[in-house]
């Protein structure tokens, strides 16, 4: 009987059950970077790893085409991992751009950050060609994933791409956050990362700012604002070129 | 009021993915063109003219925080959504692009910095403004100096 109830209350509150989900998974991502990788990787990067996994465990489960979401309770999951309030949360954060502070990054990191978004894109693109995505669709929403991982999704969702490509996309920019994390602090010597300049070089071009921060958290603390300073950017303008000029630019060369 | 930082930000929202879907339409392909990104131009612009006639307060400001603070774990409930299983067949892909692009974007940033010419390094910086204290073990684990 009490299950029943439980059961019960957690399916008709499914967005709440979906909130009180989701941060526990928050909470155990920020444990185990704490204690596991002792803050080199962020607790954001892990939790989504732990999202992609239990999206494994759900389509597994279930049979389904949704993760997690197929499960009756975790329905609301969807809903709160939907295109509304992704779009609504991202576009969110552009509130903390400061256009003063942009100038201060100058032309040398609008030119990596042009980079940092096109070259991703072209590797990411081309990996995704040699897998058998030779679709534009997937090609620019893998590609689009590699810039990072929300720019992936959100370019997936805009174009119209299968959830399999996007789980790539997001799989494709968490890894690649990761990496940036961990092996920061190790090319940081050859790549000339001991500046104000070249952090935020190393900021617009790498992208992901929760990558950045913990990469040149690890490397010198005093670097983090300058890398951050240009990362911020990295999404937002992902955002606005993968879906448009990007995936134009992908079909003209590959047709659809 | 928090509401209308809440209303500010579902306005750019929906004006980017109107646009959007308009830009969509005008270039004949089926998709919602470049509109989070441009909803956050709006929202930046927004912000701007707020500040510039002082209306800015602390309300607007928790209604758009509010969100933004909410974007990991919503990306976290989306990815738990995606359909993985059909993800991992395709192999080592992810892999392979993840790595290639770190590869590659390691050496842009070595180019760039080196294409630049020299300039003063962090320690430099400190030590010409008399900023270098003795600091106990920069907390970052790896063992970088310690001053």
């Amino acid at each position: 009987m009490i299950a029943e109830a439980i059961s019960h209350a957690l399916r008709v509150n499914a967005l709440l059950t979906a909130f009180a989900f989701v941060g526990l998974v928050m909470w155990l991502s920020a444990a185990l970077s704490k204690y596991l990788t002792m803050g080199r990787v962020h607790g954001s990067a892990i939790a989504i790893m732990i999202g992609l996994a239990l999206a494994f465990w759900g389509g597994i489960v279930t049979g389904g085409k949704s993760g997690l979401s197929d499960i009756p309770m975790l329905s609301g999951i969807g809903l709160m991992g939907g295109a509304m309030l992704r779009d609504f949360a991202i576009v969110a954060t552009a509130f903390e751009v400061d256009v003063e502070k942009a100038k201060k990054a100058g032309l040398i990191g609008a030119v990596a950050l042009v980079l940092g978004t096109i070259l991703p894109f072209i590797v990411g693109a081309l990996a995704a060609a040699a897998y058998g995505y030779t679709d534009a669709v997937s090609m620019t929403t893998i590609g689009a994933g590699a810039v990072t991982y929300i720019v992936g999704p959100v370019t997936g969702a805009a174009i119209g791409a299968d959830s399999a490509v996007i789980a790539l996309s997001i799989a494709t920019g968490v890894f690649k956050a990761v990496l940036v994390m961990i092996g920061t602090p190790f090319v940081a010597g050859m790549i000339g990362l001991n500046n104000p300049r070249t952090a935020m070089v190393f900021g617009g071009l790498m992208g992901t700012v929760s990558g950045v921060s913990a990469g040149l958290a690890a490397t010198d603390r005093r670097l983090v604002p300058y890398g951050a300073l240009t990362a911020t950017f990295h999404t937002g303008f992902g955002c606005l070129v993968a879906p448009s000029i990007f995936y134009l630019i992908v079909r003209l060369i590959v047709g659809n | 009021m928090t509401i209308f930082g809440v209303a500010l930000l579902a306005i750019c929202t929906l004006f980017g993915a109107v646009l959007g879907d308009l830009l969509g339409m005008m270039l004949g392909v089926k998709a919602n063109v470049g509109g989070v990104g441009l909803a956050m131009i709006f929202l930046i612009a927004g912000r701007h003219c707020l500040v510039r006639r002082k209306l800015l307060n602390e309300g607007i400001k928790l209604g758009v925080g509010f969100w933004a603070a909410f974007y990991i774990p919503i990306v976290v409930a989306m990815a738990a959504n995606q359909n993985v299983v059909a993800a991992v067949e395709s192999g080592p892909m992810v892999a392979i692009a993840a790595i290639a692009t770190v590869l590659a974007c390691f050496a842009a940033v070595a180019l760039i910095s080196r294409m630049s010419g020299r300039t003063e390094t962090m320690d430099e910086i400190e030590a010409r403004e008399g900023t270098l204290t003795p600091k106990v073990a920069q907390q970052d684990g790896l063992g970088s100096v310690v001053r």
